[in-house]
């Protein structure tokens, strides 16, 4: 809605395959204030499509923040300088007229990097699949209102599952360290009545496997938390520290 | 065993060995700065407490070489946690965003952590192993320690260092807890704050002691 | 012609589901882990289909083209989903539910489908809570419920705005489970792009690889679609990047009914577009409605800011033509008039946008309060548009949101085409030609969790559990014809990028075939998208190549079958000489403007079979209603 025009220098990191030699690709891009950062990627790319050139490779889907498909490291951050907003969220009014904005993949030795700005994130639902859930088969439920839960509670629960997976902690991190999307997912099944029969089991299924996906661990640094579009706190990873270590000194595995 | 020894070994594990160590470290620390605060009272108090300490020698033996071993897996544990996180993160960013979403303190853990293992050595050899194998007949402590900062290289040395054990400190009480599970949003912020205080108290009070005997050497030659 | 047999069994309405659940034939336990399935698409539908036949012992193969199957467009659903527990004691039952669902459909639903949604809603909670879904609660520790759409009951469960992502990681952990568990096979990255058919039944299909541009051929027993809706062929719409009918169309080309294409909602509060190179719309809660004012200048063509426009000229058109339900008219009312009055030129400042103004609320209950209710929306407008809601009134136009139409299912869910069921929105069967608010997530469970774990072992009881040998003749033709289609694609070497062309589909299909339709309108529309598919395919310009990670190829194949999809909706708009639910046609409406139904000639579902490019066979299954009485619904 605004009528100036930002002329922008973006440096993008460009890399064919995952073991070709990656570099910073220059281009000069003059765009409305009101468009979203991934709306000036689709317009770079249309203008390369036009010339016959390769176009940048990136991924997004919901482009509402949601998904956790969408995810650059814009100019040293995850998701781009402001908080609380996924990559897709990001309006260009937040940059001056003139500046550089460097868009690298996120980078982790766990994230290989696919093609320029694409990653490959399936680590994360290699976790997962070790023991983020509640074993039981449909049809098995009770009432949902037999097992009352505490507000508070669930709001608990509902803040660590609010997770949407995009990897931006990771990517943060000095360390590359998953713990904080671990721990959310720890933490909700933990918070919550329903995750109590195989509450140690899990924690311990889900680091294990953590550990062999090559991440590095949490030194503290808390810039996950700072980072995240979802803004999950670091207490979740206390409660995941806090469970594997009941769980270590309780159960025989 | 098998679960203690794997459990010891995984990324929260090793962190838990960290936070363990590291409080005990601290607390070896308070003890320690409580006797070098005896320097300010004088010679005589302070090697009366010194006398004191080397009459239950074998004792204190078997504390330093529970220290050693604190120190070392510290140390070391830091060191493969560091090694195995540079491995999981190789690749740098052009732009570096850390400064906005982090404190120097938690980022510099393993440079200000190495200064100081370095400077635990220069530590023992000119204070402890001087006081242990090197003191000639009469010699008190006093004077040794005395001696030695009244070198204005070896005043300002120990001072610097102290205030890199202010900035490890500052990040590390804290983090202790968090590793450790103790996270309360109701307690946090007063865990947090005593460890900013401990890192301010350590940081003055061993880091006044060298300018204290420097500023004591300069008034003796005035 | 196609033979329709809904297969609805007999009996009354209440006990149908449940006496044909016993009379349907089980498979043996050891047989199930023989029989492979394939399920295409992870959402709601997809996900909870997989978990739960993996559950039951069936091998699972589970096909998206996303990198994790959690990424699925169900996730961005907000507003909640709907169960019949009457937990509030406000007089709401299954048969309300059912009742209120087939009416908001305007009766162009199936009553027995629609029954069994509402039955089995209630299992969903319970499901739901079990998984560990964090919804709503009370300070009682209960779960909570809110009114939504209209609904004079409180039925909606929720977790914050968040609902659908709470559902769909909810059916992603079971998947999770059973993938751990080796029941359940997942294959990212993965667009299927071909149904192999063998002997007249689903029994494979053709993917390819999206990173590295294989084809592969996958077999099953039987085939599952749960690939979503098709509001992108209007380019602009509330729906994901990625969300395609792709999966869908090539089924339809292979022989299974397309019913129903026209019916599509049009969501009235959306951000409007802000530029030519917006990428999709972004959709706020139409609990907005309850306090906001919805207006525009009386003159064409004012370009005066907002508050520079005395009362007097203002038009509050909702509350002029409705006074009984003012702002508050159903969507597919809300979303027409908006169009209206912008097609008048009346739009803010000549745009496509209407003022959503919450001026008057302010004075009446404060800011604050204001605030309270609605902060979070208020924000996301100011994030979005970088305007101050709480200083300017809000601009709003409609957008696509849901596709009511979709393949055509008997009540088995079973496509004509034996072996392949359709789930979710892909299939048209349950919210007749309008869909009420969060009933979404609600159908993609139910056919998920409840309905497709019976339904599918009914059918395998007529199948052998062998495999099928990839190498027969019918894979390799999939593979060849598919492979031809994108060399076809890469071949034309034009020079217009692939979203202009989408994008001018969109213009077409929004103008013509979106909140308002005529004759003249939509014969126009298939006149325009006949020319756009042949420009496509003369002058398309693909960069890259096949045999690698290829967005532009990926969105290529997209438009290409929107393409024809789009001419569908017209030709099927068309054909609906009535008004009803989301279908309005200009000829059809009462004197007082409302739509216009002709029960006598147009009680059918329209289940299109598909010829060739351009043309197609009308068949009609004839809707039946035992039990309710239909009433034409008004808003005055």
């Amino acid at each position: 809605m605004s009528e100036q025009t930002l002329n922008l220098t973006l440096k993008i990191w460009r890399q064919e395959t995952p073991s070709a030699k990656g570099y910073f690709e220059e281009f000069k891009v003059a765009i409305s204030p009101d468009a979203s950062i991934l709306e000036v990627l689709d317009i770079l790319n249309n203008d390369l499509e036009k010339e016959g050139k390769r176009p940048v490779a990136f991924e997004s889907d919901c482009r509402e923040g949601i998904c956790g498909t969408c995810g650059i490291v814009i100019n040293g951050h995850p998701h781009g300088p402001i908080p609380k907003q996924a990559t897709c969220q990001l309006h260009m009014r937040n940059f001056q007229d003139g500046e550089t904005i460097y868009l690298e993949p996120f980078r982790a030795k766990a994230f290989p990097i696919i093609k320029d700005l694409i990653i490959d994130r399936s680590a994360f639902d290699k976790i997962q699949q070790a023991g983020a859930f509640i074993s039981f088969n449909a049809g098995s439920a009770p009432d949902a209102n037999e097992i009352p839960i505490p507000k508070e509670v669930a709001s608990l629960a509902l803040d660590a599952a609010e997770c949407i997976g995009c990897g931006a902690c990771v990517a943060t991190c000095k360390n590359s360290s998953a713990m904080l999307f671990v721990g959310a997912k720890v933490s909700q099944f933990a918070l919550l009545p329903q995750g109590q029969p195989e509450r140690y089991q899990r924690v311990q299924e889900m680091v294990a496997v953590m550990d062999e996906a090559g991440f590095g661990s949490c030194t503290n640094t808390y810039a996950c938390e700072a980072e995240c579009p979802k803004g999950i706190s670091v207490t979740n990873i206390a409660r995941m520290n806090r469970d594997y270590l009941v769980s270590k000194m309780t159960t025989k595995s | 065993m098998s679960s203690i020894s794997n459990w010891l070994t995984s990324s929260i594990g090793k962190k838990f060995i960290m936070a363990l160590t590291g409080l005990l470290l601290i607390l070896f620390l308070v003890v320690h700065l409580i006797n070098n605060l005896f320097l300010f009272i004088g010679p005589d108090l302070f090697n009366e407490n010194v006398a004191r300490l080397d009459a239950i020698k074998p004792l204190i033996r078997v504390v330093e070489v529970i220290l050693a071993i604190l120190f070392i897996y510290h140390a070391y544990n830091a060191l493969t946690l560091w090694w195995n996180n540079k491995k999981a993160n190789p690749d740098k960013y052009a732009v570096n965003g850390s400064k906005e979403n982090s404190t120097l303190y938690s980022r510099w853990m393993v440079i200000t952590g190495t200064i100081i293992l370095i400077f635990l050595f220069v530590h023992l050899s000119t204070l402890w192993a001087t006081y242990n194998f090197g003191m000639e007949g009469s010699e008190e402590f006093y004077d040794v320690i005395r001696n030695l900062f009244s070198n204005p290289l070896w005043a300002l040395f120990y001072f610097v260092i102290m205030i890199l054990l202010g900035f490890h400190m500052n990040h590390a009480f804290q983090s202790a807890f968090q590793t450790m599970g103790w996270n309360h949003k109701k307690y946090f912020p007063l865990v947090q704050k005593t460890g900013t205080a401990i890192a301010v108290i350590f940081t003055i009070g061993f880091g006044s002691i060298p300018i204290y005997f420097f500023l004591l050497s300069l008034g003796g030659k005035g | 012609m196609i033979k329709l047999e809904s297969k609805v069994p007999e009996g009354n309405l209440a006990e149908k589901w449940t006496n044909h659940k016993f009379s349907m034939k089980l498979v043996n336990p050891s047989n199930k882990r023989k029989f492979e399935i394939i399920i295409v698409g992870s959402g709601l539908a997809g996900a909870s289909a997989a978990a739960t036949l993996g559950e039951l012992g069936y091998k699972v193969k589970v096909f998206t083209y996303h990198d994790s199957s959690r990424r699925a467009h169900s996730i961005a659903a907000q507003g909640g989903i709907n169960a019949a527990k009457n937990y509030q004691n406000d007089g709401d039952s299954v048969h309300r539910l059912f009742y209120d669902t087939i009416k908001g459909g305007d009766f162009r639903g199936r009553e027995a489908n629609t029954w069994r949604l509402a039955e089995v809603s209630n299992n969903i909670i319970d499901q739901c809570v079990a998984q560990g879904v964090p919804f709503a609660r009370e300070y009682g520790g209960t779960l909570a419920n809110r009114s939504f759409g209209g609904a004079q009951v409180s039925r909606t469960f929720y977790a914050r705005g968040e609902t659908g992502q709470q559902l769909l990681l909810g059916a992603y952990s079971s998947l999770n489970r059973q993938v751990k568990l080796g029941n359940v096979t997942l294959f990212p990255r993965r667009e299927m792009l071909d149904l192999v058919v063998v002997d007249g039944q689903a029994k494979g299909i053709i993917t390819r690889n999206l990173l590295s541009g294989e084809m592969e051929r996958h077999m099953g027993q039987a085939v599952i679609l749960a690939s979503g809706g098709y509001s992108n062929v209007f380019f602009l719409s509330t729906n994901a990047m990625n969300s395609n009918s792709t999966a869908a169309w090539r089924a339809h080309k292979r022989g299974a009914a397309f019913a129903n294409p026209c019916y599509t909602q049009i969501h009235p509060t959306c951000l409007p577009a802000h530029g030519d190179y917006q990428s999709k719309l972004v959709l706020m809660s139409e609990s907005l409605r309850n306090d906001g004012r919805i207006w525009v200048s009386k003159k064409a063509g004012d370009m005066r800011a907002a508050k520079d426009i005395p009362e007097e000229e203002r038009d509050y058109y909702l509350e002029r033509k409705y006074p009984a339900f003012g702002n508050l008219v159903p969507r597919d009312v809300a979303s027409r008039n908006a169009k209206y009055v912008c097609d008048e030129g009346r739009g803010v400042k000549g745009t496509r946008a209407v003022y959503l103004d919450f001026a008057d609320a302010f004075k009446r209950v404060g800011k604050n309060a204001i605030q309270e209710k609605y902060g979070n929306l208020f924000d996301m407008y100011q994030n979005i548009t970088g305007k101050n809601p709480y200083e300017v009134p809000m601009r709003i136009y409609p957008a696509p949101h849901y596709t009511m139409g979709g393949l055509w299912v008997d009540y088995h869910l079973m496509s004509n085409i034996p072996g392949l069921f359709v789930l979710g929105e892909a299939n048209f069967s349950d919210h007749g030609a309008n869909r009420l608010g969060a009933s979404a997530l609600m159908q993609g469970l139910a056919d998920g969790y409840f309905i497709i774990p019976y339904t599918l072992g009914n059918y395998l009881t007529t199948e052998k559990p062998e495999k099928v040998d990839t190498d027969r003749s019918e894979f390799k033709e999939a593979e060849e014809n598919v492979k031809e289609s994108v060399n076809k694609i890469l071949a034309v070497n034009g020079n217009e990028p692939v979203d202009e062309i989408h994008k001018r589909l969109g213009h077409v299909l929004i103008d013509k075939v979106g909140m308002s339709r005529s004759a003249k309108g939509l014969n126009e529309a298939i006149e325009t998208i006949r020319g756009l598919r042949d420009e496509f395919w003369s002058n398309v310009k693909i960069t890259g190549k096949a045999d690698e990670l290829n967005q532009n190829l990926e969105r290529a194949g997209r438009v290409a079958d929107f393409l024809e999809l789009g001419e569908l909706m017209a030709v099927d708009a068309l054909n609906r000489n009535e008004s009803c639910g989301g279908h309005f046609r200009e000829e059809y409406q009462t004197e007082e403007g409302e739509a216009l139904r002709d029960d006598e000639n147009y009680s059918y579902v329209a289940a299109w079979e598909y010829k060739k490019a351009g043309e197609w066979e009308l068949n009609k299954e004839p809707l039946q209603f035992e039990y309710v009485k239909l009433s034409t619904r008004s808003y005055k």
